[in-house]
């Protein structure tokens, strides 16, 4: 099938407004008529589902958490993009979408770029309305911050927990339409496949998750919402039930696969500490306004530091290496992730890493806290020569900015972040590919919609800092509502979809057959043991550098870690009742077929570019060589039975409106 | 470490429950809490038993998803977190700790130490939202100052994670602080006031039918708040709802 991104005619800045006002609207009565079922209820749908039922559509909506208010985009930290321009510094929609563009390496799409900083305005807006507490300055109006990768001050936030609060926005405007009976909410439930009826999606299969229960959901269309992929990485920074089975499980039906391997490491994590862990947690960007990061300039400071003989604090000025601001003058510490983590890593793989395994750099508040001290000395009158007083008030300032993520350093490394520079080390944290989608979010499933994390449109290669966020709610506010009444549009007459069909059959059967060989296996390994199998091979062959010997590897491997999972993975307990580790088998065992497609992705795109980067493609510096005279386009995946046939369908991209140049943050 | 958990096993919500002693080695200190239990439930898999089920997702606080009641206190022994927050260096070579689930009427046990805290979300349905449109023809986000003290109140009220260790730790089982907190986000901003009457007698209507209990102001629900959720709220909300009913 030819890949048709649907994108309107017409310039740029009005490309999206000539299309709502040409597209076919549905009257109030017929929106009664029709069902939309949305799987996920993070930011993006969440938002989607408030919208729908406030339209008049009849919504039903999927978790897995036991309330939609726990979805993964509550961990967002940092902040959230839009081109207010409230700051008065040069910001603008035009300079948001080229440097979202930039920022992606040029391997996202500018129409739906373009669409998604000309909502950005609106989001805010939006959320303010329904009682989001954002950031206000002593004037009351909303305050800004600037975050990696930009110039200007555009990032709305709330302390460090941005992402509950929009969330919280969502999810109250869900609570809204259920209790008015416009969204039925299923907490709780998985889905487990998707049901196509004569070419269009119209229905799910999901596992109620406390009975154990499989049900038959119908309706005229499915909208998933699932968010990222990063787990398949078993460490990251993403919650633990974080998955890819929806997506894939629409994959596997004929959604094509765009991008796997472009994954966001982000640079400001809490380093790995030993075999046990879980997953790894994040320190947010913001943090590098204000941290500035170092490693030793000499190879024997770090090793007596990694010894435990030497204290941060003791290395004199001289003796650190800022090495983001000597690298990157102009951006210094603000340098995008992929710049920021690679060149963390370069430093702590040359023998410069600074906790015990070697893999830790710092992030030092010391200069901030000095600097905000002073200011305030100042403004209050009082002594600035006084060590103690500025050290005080500086504190208070950077608690103020920062202070929920410092406590959640302190509690997880149990070492005072005010006084010793933090730890900090790259960490798989978002991942930009995700499902095809055109301009509509339509899958090349027709009607099926993918929104949010867990579509591939907008960011390219390496998404910038608060640019998720942004997307999830522009798709489920603002874009998917006029999409999708376009498309359902022509399903005012079709009625009720019955769930008593072949289809919808042979898609339970499906499901059962799946959940019955896990159940009876009689393996001896828990999943967990193959997950962090799969982890170590994506880390280390799949992660942060690749290259052609890796990448072969690394697809025979988890080729053959699938086969040993089939035979040798044990799921206790019954498949009829609250059952946590059979849902964990369900999502590992789509994760073992990603991690190959992930794979077989990497190696084909033989260019670095933002968050993926090829060793046998850098310049002499180090840095990312793109490719654009042969890697202009979105890689988006056929499935064919095996991850490793899955065929190549490329959608080029033009770029009218933007000059493609090499990305320099020197 | 070596330890000696007694941990709380109740096959599903009929069933009787009770408390069963599990002996576990090689814990480290740097481990969280949840780890510690994923280490046991590992064992338990490989023997073929059922592992013991609890709730998380986030594992970093905020998500609100994991609940436990440690050694007699909701979310364990340190104070101002999460239990995935909790890390095992709070404990010492051979302690014996107590592991049960959130114990109140309206938190039903659906298996092990997994309770059901929709009624949570039930309260919300009542009330707790801003009945505005999601258009995106709402005015311009600054149109409306708002003090920054008061954006900053709402915004702490605004920190509650919904994970219920306010009732798990009240005496009587009482949502008040829960409730407050979002009573008080609203009625703190000026986009809340507009329908504040209605929204504080719907959300403690809802509150009471959910089977919660009193509050008596002893303040339990203060000290286990993993968000430092104030009391304050709690005294706001009965201003707000004594203004409401005599209106
Ligand atoms: C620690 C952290 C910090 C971040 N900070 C920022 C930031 O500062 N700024 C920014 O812009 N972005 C940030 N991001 C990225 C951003 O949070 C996410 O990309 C975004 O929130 C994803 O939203 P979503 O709605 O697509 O998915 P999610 O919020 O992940 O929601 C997924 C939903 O799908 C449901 N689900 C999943 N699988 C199934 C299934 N099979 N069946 C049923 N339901 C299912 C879940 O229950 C959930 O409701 C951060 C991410 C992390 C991990
Ligand atoms: S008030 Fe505190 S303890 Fe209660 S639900 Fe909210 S965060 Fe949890
Ligand atoms: S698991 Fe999310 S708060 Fe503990």
């Amino acid at each position: 099938m030819a890949l048709d991104n649907k994108i309107p005619q017409g310039p740029i800045a009005s490309k999206w407004t000539d299309y709502k006002n040409h597209i076919n609207l549905i009257n109030p009565a017929n929106k009664r008529n029709i069902d939309v079922i949305i799987v996920g209820t993070g930011l993006a749908g969440g938002s989607a589902a408030a919208t729908l039922a406030e339209l008049g559509y009849n919504v039903k909506a999927f978790c897995y958490q036991d309330s939609p208010r726990r979805a993964h985009s509550i961990a967002a930290q940092g902040g959230i993009n839009a081109a207010k321009n409230y700051q008065g510094d040069g910001d603008s929609i035009y300079r948001l979408f080229y440097e979202t563009v930039k920022g992606g390496d040029y391997r996202s799409r500018e129409a739906n770029v373009h669409r998604l900083a000309e909502v950005s305005v609106n989001i805010i807006d939006q959320c303010v309305a329904q009682g989001v507490p954002l950031a206000r300055e002593y004037g009351g109006l909303l305050d800004n911050r600037s975050f990696g990768g930009t110039q200007v001050s555009r990032t709305f936030y709330a302390k460090g927990q941005t992402g509950q609060q929009l969330l919280l926005g969502a999810y109250s405007a869900m609570n809204r339409q259920i209790g008015r009976g416009k969204i039925k909410m299923y907490n709780r439930h998985e889905m487990l496949d998707v049901v196509i009826v004569n070419g269009k999606a119209r229905g799910i299969i999901a596992r109620n998750l406390v009975t154990g229960e499989i049900e038959r959901h119908s309706a005229h269309a499915v909208v998933i919402a699932t968010g990222g992929y990063g787990n398949v990485f078993f460490l990251s920074t993403n919650a633990m039930g974080s998955n890819v089975t929806a997506a894939w499980k629409a994959h596997k039906r004929g959604a094509y696969f765009a991008n796997p391997c472009y994954t966001q490491i982000h640079p400001t994590c809490i380093p790995v500490t030993g075999d046990h862990q879980s997953k790894l947690t994040l320190m947010s960007e913001s943090l590098r306004n204000d941290g500035r990061i170092w490693v030793p300039k000499k190879l024997e400071d770090a090793q007596a530091i990694r010894e435990g003989k030497l204290k941060a604090t003791q290395i004199a000025e001289a003796d650190r290496d800022y090495y983001l601001e000597r690298r990157y003058p102009s951006f210094g510490n603000l340098v995008p992730r992929d710049v920021a983590s690679r060149a963390a890593k370069e430093r702590c793989d040359a023998g410069f890493g600074v906790n015990a395994t070697g893999e830790a750099v710092y992030l030092d508040f010391a200069s901030a806290i000095d600097r905000y001290g002073k200011e305030q000395a100042r403004i209050h009158h009082l002594d600035e020569n006084d060590a103690k007083l500025v050290y005080d008030l500086g504190k208070k300032v950077v608690e103020n900015k920062y202070g929920n993520l410092f406590q959640m350093y302190y509690k997880i490394v149990d070492e005072d972040p005010y006084t010793t520079p933090m730890m900090i080390y790259p960490a798989v944290h978002y991942t930009m590919g995700g499902v095809w989608v055109d301009y509509n979010l339509m899958t090349t499933i027709e009607g099926c919609y993918c929104l949010g994390e867990a579509n591939f449109s907008d960011h390219g290669a390496n998404r910038l800092g608060a640019s998720a966020l942004m997307q999830g709610l522009a798709d489920g506010y603002f874009v998917l509502p006029y999409t999708i009444g376009d498309y359902l549009s022509k399903d005012i007459r079709t009625g009720k979809i019955s769930t008593d069909t072949p289809e919808f059959e042979e898609a339970e059967n499906n499901v059962r057959s799946m959940i019955d060989h896990l159940m009876n296996n009689k393996g001896e390994h828990s999943v967990d043991y193959f997950h962090k199998k799969l982890g170590k091979i994506m880390w280390n062959k799949v992660g942060m550098a690749r290259n052609a010997q890796g990448l072969t590897e690394a697809m025979d491997e988890i080729a053959a870690l699938r086969e040993d999972f089939y035979k040798n993975v044990k799921v206790s307990g019954k498949a009829e009742s609250f059952n946590q580790e059979l849902e964990k088998a369900l999502r590992v065992a789509d994760f073992l077929e990603l991690g190959e497609l992930f794979a077989k992705d990497a190696l084909h795109r033989e260019e670095s570019c933002g968050g993926h980067f090829r060793e046998e493609h850098q310049t002499e510096e180090g840095e990312a060589k793109r490719d654009d005279e042969n890697f202009s386009y979105v890689a988006a995946w056929e499935y064919k039975g095996n991850p490793r046939e899955a065929i190549l369908h490329k959608e080029s991209l033009v770029y009218e409106n933007i000059k493609m140049v090499t990305r320099s943050y020197k | 470490m070596n330890l000696t958990l007694k941990i709380w096993r109740q096959k599903n919500a009929k069933d009787k429950g009770q408390m069963v002693d599990y002996k576990i080695g090689g814990i480290e200190p740097d481990m969280s809490f949840l780890e510690m239990l994923d280490v046991l439930n590992n064992e338990l898999v490989e023997k073929g038993d059922d592992p013991v089920a609890f709730d998380h997702d986030c594992r970093e606080g905020i998500c609100g998803m994991c609940s436990l009641f440690i050694n007699g206190e909701a979310h364990g022994p340190d104070r101002g977190i999460t239990t995935c927050q909790l890390h095992m260096r709070k404990f010492k070579d051979g302690d014996t700790i107590y592991i049960e689930p959130f114990r109140a009427k309206a938190f039903p046990v659906i298996k092990d130490l997994v309770v059901d805290r929709s009624s949570f979300d039930r309260i919300q349905h009542a009330g707790g939202f801003i009945s505005v449109n999601t258009s995106g023809n709402t005015q311009d986000a600054n149109n409306i100052p708002i003090k920054k003290h008061d954006a900053d109140r709402a915004f702490d009220a605004a920190t509650c994670i919904g994970c219920g260790a306010c009732v798990a730790s009240c005496k009587n089982s009482s949502a008040m602080l829960f409730v407050s907190a979002k009573v008080s986000q609203f009625a703190l901003l000026p986009q809340g006031r507009v329908e504040a009457t209605e929204r504080v007698l719907n959300m403690v209507e809802a509150m009471d039918q959910e089977g919660f209990g009193n509050c008596t102001n002893t303040g339990a629900c203060e000290v286990e708040c993993p968000k430092g959720i104030s009391l304050e709220n709690i005294a706001r909300m009965n201003r707000e709802y004594l203004a409401a009913s005599v209106k």
